[in-house]
Parts: structure tokens; sequence; C-alpha cells
């Protein structure tokens, strides 16, 4: 268990003071000047050397990600920070924004200086107001504090702008948030070229996560060392646990990278309702992962690799517990109506492939259907997965592969349910 | 740098820049596509064109990547891309069964089924079988306007259209809304789309979604023959397909030019071909006592000549309309000269053009493809956006390609570019001749300047003068620059005009010019389908020949009618504006017993006793290239050097202060043939009431 030594998040659970006073009383903006002062190098370094990977789920070496900006280049570079935060399951930026927002806008001055950007673009969720403004206060602190803006105390001058969402789950895809941020329909773009390359106003841009832009200040001030050394070898750092679902006490927590699942559940959530034997399956990442059951979860760390080899992955580490009360077809059937719901509806596997799967999870969830339409079920989603401008095709297809891999006497069950009660009822 | 490629075995090498697709297909590779269009910008969206490279797990749309994008083999070895094996041929099923599962299975009333790339690719791509049982999705039809019919439901969303509209017509006015399957391709609140070359947009359409409302349900594409010939709507000169279909041009496409249309042609290039059927004059006319009765050619002939015979050559006129061809132009010129009448003119607008002062002096000199090296360009009068639709949309695509500064002085109107408005009239001109004006300087730094001078500026009294002003401003630019580059260019509006300057059909030595033929001493008028003149002023007893296709303005007026032959169907030259010659191909015959044009002519001479030395096609042709040697060099432009303009450029004259007036009214209703077509006289009636809504509104 994480201690509380450890911890970046110190008030995650806002019950400390949430102004700027209150976030330097637990050590925010402590020492900037004198990481800016070691150059854009220094900083890339030390977050390469933490191993740092990316907390918005796709789990991509922080620092490298940084190191791919264009060093010398007569066009300005920006940051772009996704607080798009809509993946189901998914609410740890949420608790950043609302109660340690000055962890990320001292990240943000850092990693820009770091990328020799000037401006930051917050990209808000839509749906999150309180949190814009929270977010928004922290930064006129930072402003009037002048530790941000022009002629700063720390000689770099940034500026950071929030833009509000309108809330699309396609506009938190990195190359459809910029569009969306250019003033356009948040479609994802082609890559390449990439956003490093060509971004936001076809300027170099990196896109990065809420968390892995907060956490960036404290692996300074702490070291990478000590970062590194937190969790498992090439999944190291603390890292905001969401668990929701079938849990006693659903929370928010910061542990350690590569704790086992079943530790997670029990130390911090009380354990599942009903007893750990009452387990059905979990999702461990946020909706767009496929699913593992309760004995693959039983033994399962959570990092990148452990629920990769399963191949499920961690996501945003949002961890959805359900119990043997849930129908675990109308779980997936939800998620498959919301990915059906948010297609941007630019390329085609996604668009006309969403509302198939969709209709096809109705019917099995009734039953309805054939035993063979659960291998055109999967063979669907084999056609959507990889073939996808971006990656809600394969997060769309993905809960339905986990389902099928692991359930599918459950839906051969179902199925064979509702034929009997209907032959019963031609027959009478 | 050049990047080696194996594509399906077959080794090849191509530049830095090329998609993997263009790769593909110079290796000999067939990539299926929807939303990938040459012309339009990549959206990569359809996932038709997935190829398989090497080492990369997924497939690849192969439009979007650039080879050099591709990462490189770590031994240095050729990247080996595949476009037939299983990886590729499933990805290409899977597409093509998602776009077919929401597709309505309708071909057999779908007016695109024939020329639909969805039922071609389905064929070769597909698997052949449906494993889809839901229910399908419908779509309302949308109202964007007369000219495009829309079934929604048929819709694959490539976004070609909305491609073409943002960024070939520049008019934003069709888009994506919605989302997901829910997401439909629509106009604001759907508006009829005001562009001038919105047609475009169906032919692009790769399914039925888009279909052509006029020509709806009238015809299958296997029914119909292509002639391939050219437009005379404007002194453009598109090519175009005409679609036969027994003695009828079914429809009008557009074909291939990149000199001239590139792929595209206006809307009243293409549907005015409605107006080629109504209002036909079928037979020779007579007009008895204010009425017309039919006679015989032999009756018409006749009683032309004799009138002819009887006039004395100078209270003889002629005048040459917008759609004459080079031919009956050189005929009715020779038949002149017989009777030593010399009051002759093609410039029907009242154009101040001297083909005396040179061949530079009056055409569009840069050529239209030279548009694309242009980087500064000084509107005079003219508003291309209507005269000559698709050279402003070259304009349009070499503003959105490379900075280009463009200025106007003349009407202000929307170009579907920015640009900065100068002034209204030849004051302006003047400054920037004299270099007061700071556009001055920005023409002399350009390295290719260009004017543009439209009728709007030439046609009217002063219109040599500003000809003149215009001939200095040019070439004060040009001094120390690119000799081959010769930016001063005229823009017609009318197909004919230019053959008729190159053939001398203004009038000769003591000749009345269009003002004094159209005066009360002229006796006998010979209008060779001339429908764009003020005939008022006449003689009430001036005795008027018309020969033209359709009953308009110089039918009405005429004491006897000689049925000519559309552009459609004859074989004709036509001069565009950059002095391009073209020929037409006969498509369909002309309609009753109404004759080609110079066979006309020629049986008139006879009649009238001073016989045409030619007795076919060949003769007179050959006749018009001793008249006119660049008529023989068919589809070139000869390089007209800028020194051409200096015998221009040193008129005298002063032009007044009066502003330039548009030239065109109505953009639907321009000639005969428009104003016979139904459809156009439905879109300027619906132009006309947008306007006034507009009008309103502000």
């Amino acid at each position: 268990m994480l201690h509380d030594r450890d911890r970046i998040f110190r008030n995650i659970y806002g019950f400390h003071d949430v102004s700027l006073k209150g976030a330097q009383s637990r050590g925010v903006w402590d020492g900037t000047k004198f990481f800016i002062d070691k150059g854009h190098d220094y900083i890339i370094d030390e977050v390469k050397k933490s191993g740092l990977r990316g907390r918005g789920g796709a789990g991509f070496p922080t620092g490298l990600k940084w190191s791919f900006m264009p060093k010398a280049d007569a066009r300005p570079s920006y940051l772009v920070i996704n607080a798009d935060e809509s993946e189901p399951g998914s609410c740890k930026d949420r608790e950043i924004l609302r109660h340690d927002a000055h962890l990320l806008v001292e990240g943000a001055l850092l990693a820009s200086f770091a990328m020799r950007a000037h401006a930051c673009y917050v990209y808000v969720r839509g749906e999150y107001i309180r949190e814009r403004e929270a977010l928004q206060r922290a930064i006129d602190e930072a402003y009037a504090a002048k530790l941000i803006g022009k002629n700063n105390s720390h000689g770099w001058d940034f500026d950071i702008y929030v833009h509000h969402g309108a809330g699309a789950y396609i506009c938190g895809e990195e190359t459809a948030m910029l569009e969306s941020l250019e003033g356009k329909k948040g479609q994802p773009r082609l890559k390449p070229p990439f956003p490093a390359n060509v971004g936001l106003y076809g300027a170099p841009t990196t896109i990065n996560n809420v968390e892995s832009i907060a956490v960036a200040g404290e692996i300074l001030r702490r070291g990478s060392t000590w970062f590194a050394a937190l969790g498992k070898p090439n999944n190291t750092g603390t890292k905001l646990f969401q668990i929701s679902g079938h849990v006693e006490r659903p929370c928010v927590v910061e542990e350690e990278m590569g704790i086992p699942l079943r530790e997670l559940i029990d130390k911090h959530c009380g354990g599942i309702r009903g007893g750990w034997d009452n387990l059905l399956a979990v999702i461990p990442g946020g909706s767009s992962v496929r699913c593992i059951t309760a004995e693959q979860a039983a033994d399962v760390t959570m990092d990148f690799d452990a629920l990769g080899k399963l191949g499920s992955g961690l996501g945003t580490a949002a961890v959805i517990v359900m119990d043997k009360s849930t129908d675990i077809i109308a779980a997936i059937r939800r998620i498959s109506y919301f990915y059906k719901h948010e297609s941007c509806g630019q390329c085609t596997p996604c668009r006309e492939g969403t509302g198939w799967m969709w209709r096809v999870m109705e019917r099995l969830e009734r039953g309805e259907a054939e035993k063979r339409e659960i291998d055109l079920l999967l063979d669907v989603t084999k056609q959507i997965e990889g073939h996808t401008i971006c990656a809600l095709g394969d997060a769309a297809a993905w809960p339905i592969q986990g389902l099928i891999k692991n359930f599918r006497p459950v839906i051969e069950q179902r199925i064979e349910e509702y034929q009997a009660k209907h032959a019963r009822m031609a027959a009478e | 740098m050049p990047k080696q490629l194996i594509v399906d075995g077959t080794p090849i090498e191509v530049e830095d820049g090329t998609t993997l697709m263009h790769a593909c297909e110079m290796a000999g590779s067939v990539i299926p596509r929807f939303c990938y269009h040459e012309r339009l910008s990549i959206a990569g969206n359809c996932r038709m064109c997935l190829v398989e490279v090497q080492g990369s797990p997924k497939p690849i749309a192969s439009c979007a990547m650039l080879v050099n994008d591709l990462p490189p083999n770590k031994d240095g070895s050729p990247k080996i891309i595949n476009t037939a094996s299983p990886m590729v041929k499933k990805a290409r099923e899977g597409v093509m069964e998602f776009l077919l599962i929401n597709h309505p299975l309708d071909c057999p009333i779908c007016d695109q089924g024939g020329e639909c790339d969805l039922q071609d690719q389905a064929m070769a791509f597909g698997m052949g079988r449906s494993r889809y049982h839901e229910n399908k999705r419908a779509v309302e039809e949308k109202h964007i306007g007369p000219l495009i019919k829309t079934m929604m439901t048929r819709c694959i969303h490539c976004t070609r259209c909305v491609r073409y509209m943002t960024e070939i017509a520049g008019v934003e006015e069709l888009g994506l809304i919605g989302r997901g399957e829910d997401a439909e391709i629509t106009t604001y609140l759907e508006h009829g789309i005001m562009s001038e070359m919105s047609a475009n947009a169906v032919d692009l359409c790769p399914v039925g979604a888009l279909t052509h409302r006029p020509w709806a349900f009238s015809a299958r594409p296997w029914e119909m023959e292509g002639v391939e010939t050219i437009d005379v709507m404007d002194a453009v000169g598109s090519s175009i397909v005409a679609d036969v279909r027994g003695a009828t041009v079914m429809r009008i496409l557009p074909r291939n030019n990149d000199a001239i249309n590139e792929e595209w042609i206006s809307d009243k290039t293409r549907h005015v071909s409605d107006g080629l059927k109504t209002q036909r004059l079928d037979q020779p006319y007579i007009k008895k006592n204010g009425r017309f009765e039919p006679a015989t050619w032999d009756a018409a002939l006749s009683l032309v000549a004799e009138k002819l015979k009887s006039t004395p050559a100078d209270k003889i006129g002629a005048i040459a309309g917008d759609l004459a061809g080079a031919e009956e132009i050189l005929a009715l010129k020779d038949l002149l000269a017989r009777f030593g009448a010399t009051s002759l003119d093609c410039r029907q607008a009242g154009d101040k053009l001297d083909p005396k002062l040179g061949r530079a002096s009056y055409l569009f000199n840069s050529s239209i493809e030279g548009i694309e090296q242009a980087d500064a360009i000084l509107l005079i009068g003219a508003n291309p956006r209507i005269e000559a639709t698709v050279l402003n949309a070259r304009i349009r695509k070499r503003w959105r390609t490379a900075p280009t500064k463009i200025a106007v002085v003349g009407p202000q109107v929307d170009l579907a570019y920015p640009y900065e408005y100068l002034g209204a009239g030849p004051e302006t001109l003047a400054d920037i001749a004299s270099g007061k004006h700071s556009f001055a300087e920005t023409l002399k730094t350009a390295a290719k300047p260009m004017v543009i001078v439209g009728q709007g500026a030439f046609a009217r009294p002063d219109g040599l003068a500003v000809l003149s002003l215009a001939a200095r401003i040019l070439l004060a630019a040009s001094e120390g620059k690119d000799a081959s580059w010769n930016g001063f260019n005229v823009l017609h509006n009318a197909a004919a005009r230019v053959a008729g300057l190159d053939l001398g059909f203004v009038p000769g030595k003591g000749g009345k010019d269009i003002a004094g033929i159209l005066g009360p001493e002229t006796q006998f008028l010979y209008l060779l389908g001339a429908d764009e003149c003020d005939l008022t002023r006449l003689d009430a007893k001036a005795f008027v020949v018309y020969q033209g296709t359709h009953g308009d303005k110089g039918a009405e007026r005429a004491d006897v009618i000689l049925p000519g032959a559309a552009y459609t169907e004859k074989s004709a030259t036509y001069v565009n504006t950059e002095g391009r010659a073209q020929q037409t191909v006969r498509a369909v015959f002309p309609p009753g017993s109404a004759k080609e044009d110079w066979t006309i002519l020629r049986a008139l001479s006879q009649r009238a006793g001073a016989t045409l030395p030619y007795d076919n096609l060949k003769e007179l042709r050959a006749a018009m290239y001793r008249v006119s040697p660049q008529l023989a060099a068919l589809d070139t432009v000869e390089t007209r050097a800028v020194s051409g303009l200096e015998t221009l450029a040193k008129l005298s004259g002063q032009p007044s202060s009066e502003p330039f007036a548009p030239a065109i009214a109505d953009f639907y209703l321009t000639n005969a043939i428009a104003r016979a077509s139904a459809v156009m006289a439905g879109m300027s009636a619906l132009r006309a009431s947008k306007n006034q809504k507009l009008n309103a509104a502000e």
C-alpha cells in the first residue's frame, strides 16, 4: 500500500485548502524556478528517466512524447491538456481539477517550458462546469501571483487558456480535440502527420492527459529515481485508480502502479458487495477495454503490461466491478450503445459498425438470436478493429470481444432459454 | 529523394510526397476508393483503399499515407506493400459490407445505376452476400435546390460533395451534421445552394445520393452514346460530353481538360440541354402581314437573295451572334464581300476590341492554366464568377494554394474568394497606371502580374481607352520580368467573339459598326444568330433575315427565318477567350428541315448569283485557315509576347469617369438556348427571389 509520504495528490478528496496558499503549503510551486533554470532538456530527461507513461489510457512514455517536439521551429509550439474525461468509469481528472488544480497549472508550466511552448490549452469536458470554474480559479490565482503569464517570476512567458468542450466523447481523441479547439467539428484527423509535427493551428503540439501533466512537478521535486522506484519496472510511479460498481465503497484513490486488483478493492473499497466470491467480472480500465473474469481478477496486478497480457488494458485505471447480480450482456450492450451514440460518423467501419453491433447486442440481451450470430458479431468487431481513423473503433469493438471471449456460455444459454420459451409458446 | 517500394511483387521507385495509393497505381495495382478524389483534399474516411504494409499490424489507408511517412525497414530494404493479400481482401470486404448494410437495395430505380462506384466496387470487392438482418437506416430527403435531387438514404458519407463545395466552388453551404450513424449531409436549414457550378457535386457523388434533378428518370447511362465536344455557353470553351439517345441530347457532362475546365463545368453548360429541344426553329418562315408562315427553303432563300441583290451595299448590314461558329462567320463575311457590303460586326455587346491592334490585344494571353502562376491579379470590370465560371474556379484554386493578391476595379461582387476592392471605374485604373495607387506597387513586385479585363470595362464607348490603360498597367508591371509571361487578359463572354475578331468580322472600309448597323439607315440586316442586340432603332421597313436556332428576340423581328443548327448539331470551330481553336462534334442532327449554318449561306450565295467557292466543309475550312491560320492549330495556344501590347498601350484617349457596369445581368439567361431552357428559367427565378429576400433582410 502506498505510503502517505509518497502521495502526489495530497488533496484529492478536497479535505484541505484548495487555494494557491493551501497548495503551496503542500509543496506545490516549490522550486519550480529552479527546474526551469536547469533548462528544457533537463526536464524532459527527468520525466523520461522517471518512466512515466501517459495516464490517458494508451500508456505512451510521456518523456519520449515530449522529446518529439521540434527544438528549433519558426512556428510556435503548443501544449494541449486533455481534460475531456468522458470514458465511462473514469473520474480522476475531475478530482484533480476540483481539488488539486495547482498541481496541473504548475505541471503545465513545466511541460510547456520543456517543449518550448508559451501557450497551453486545457480542453475541459462539457459536463465539467464546476471543475472548469475550479481550474479557472487556480489559474487566476497563479496569474495574480505572477507564477504564470507574461513576465512571470519563472522567467518563461506562459499563458494558459481553458477551453470548455460541448460534451462529445470523440473530442477526447487528441486530434479531434485539436479540431474542436480550432472551432471545427470534432472529428479525428488522419495521422501522419502527427500533432508533434502538425498540430493545433498547424503548429507542433503535444497533447497530454491531466494526470500526466499534474504529476510532472512532483517528479522533478522528488527526483525521477523516487518515481521510478515506485511500482513495477516499465510501469512506474503512482496512479489514481477509480473504482466503481459493485464494491462497498466506490472511490478514487492514489496507489502504486502494479498493485494487485484484489488488494486495491479490498483495502480501499471495502471489498466486493457480498464478498469476493460474488464477483462476476471486472472492466479494469474504463469502458473501452475488454473485461476480465473473476478468476483472472483474483491475481492480476494493475499495470499496463499485466493487464495487456490478459488481452485487456489499464486504460485510465477506471475499474468497473460487476458482481453476480449483473446481467453482463446488458452491461456490454449499454456500452455498445454508448459507442454507437458517440461515434463521430467520419469513417465507415465505426459509423456503420457501431450501430450494427449495438443492434445485435440488443437481441443477444433478450436471447432473440441464433448462436451463429455470436461469431458474426465477433467477426464484425474484427472488421472494425484496426480499420478506422482513430481508436474509437477499437474501443467499441473490445468490450464485445471481451464479452464473447469470457462469457460465450452465458450468451448461448440466453439464446437457448429464449428459443425454448418461444418454442413452447408456439406449441401452446 | 526517390523511395524504393515493392508493390505486389513489382519493384518501383517513387518520389517523396507521393501517396501510397499513387505508388500502387504506378506499379499497376488497382486501389478501390470512394472518398478520395485527386482534385479534392484528402479525407481518408471511406477506408476502402486499405493496403497491407510490411511491418504494420493494421492495414493502412493508402490515399492518405505518403511514402516518405512510411517507417523505413531496419535493414534498409524496400518496403513491401500488398494490395491483394488476404488481409487486404478481408479489409475491403469488411468496409464494403459496412457501406452496404445501410444502403438501400433500390438500384433498379436509382438514376446512378450503371455508373455507380458503389455498384461497381461491390461487384469487384464485395463478398456478394448479406449478413445484416437489422432494420436499415432511412434518411430524410433534403431540398438543396432545383438542380440536385437528393436521396440521402443512399449516402455513404464520403464528403466529396462537401469538400467540392467548400474547396472548389468556394461556397460553404454543404456540410455534415449529426454524429455517428445519424450523420447527414445537408445545407443549413435546407437552403438551396447558391453556386453557379453546384451540379459538379453530383458528378462527384460516388452513389445515387445526389443525382441530377432535371434529368431524373429519363435515361440509363448504357442507353446513351457520349459525343465528346465543346461548350459554347461562355468563352471558356469547356470540354463536354453530350450524351445522346436517339435524336436527343439527353444530358451534358464535363470532360477532363486540365488546360481549360479541369473536370468542372458550370450549371448553365450542363443544364442548358433542355433548351436544345424547345423553341426550336425547325423550318424556314416568311413573315406575311405580320405573321410568320411556313415556307420552303427554296422560297425563303430566293426571297432573301432577291432582297440582298436589290439593296445598295451601304444599306446592307450583318451581325454575327454569340453562338455562331467560325465557319458560318467566314461564309457570311465572304458573301457580304461579294456584294460590296462593309457594315458587319461580331461585337454584339458593343465591345471596343480591334483586331488591327494584334491578337494579344483581345485575348486571354496568359492562358487559363497560366492563372496558376500569377501572384497578383487585377480584375477590371469583370465578374468571372458568372462570366466564366470555371475560370473563376481556377483563380480560386490559385488563391487557395499560394499567396496571391487579388484586387477588383468595377462592380463589387462575391467572387468566392476574398479580394481587395480598389474602386468602381476608370479613375482608379488611371491612379494605378500612374503609380499613385498602392496596388501598382503590388503588381510591380509580383513575379507574374496579371490583369483581367472584362466586358464590363471594354463594351462601352470609351472601351478602347480603358483597354489601353489596362495594357499600360500590365506593361509597367511586367518590365524587366520573364519575357515569356504575358499577363494581359481579356475575358470574353461569348463563344463566337474571338473567331469573329480573328476572321475580321468587323466593319470594313466605310462600314458601320454595330451601333450604326442597328440604326435607321440599314435596309437589309442579316442576323447570324444575333439575339443580344437592340433591334428597336431599325427602320420599320428594313428587311431582316434571322438565321439561327431559337425563336428568340432576333427571330421575332425577322422577315425571313432560316433555321440553323445548334452547337451540338454541327461541326463548327470556336475560339475561346485564350485564342484556343476547338471544334464541336455533331452529336445529333438539327431538328426538322434546319440545316448546318454554313450550307445555308452557301445555298443563299448560289441563289444570289455569287456562289461561294467552297462545296464542302473541308474546302471552307481551308479557306478559313488561309484567312486566319491560327484556327488550324486546334487545341493549342500560341505564346503572345507582351510586346504585342505596345500599340494598344500607346493609344491616346481619356476614359470617362463612368463606373464599370456588370456585363451580365442574369447568369442563367445569357443566350437564346439558355432562354429556351425551362431549367435555366427556374434557376433564374429562384436566384431573383433569393436576392430579393437577401436584400430585404439587409
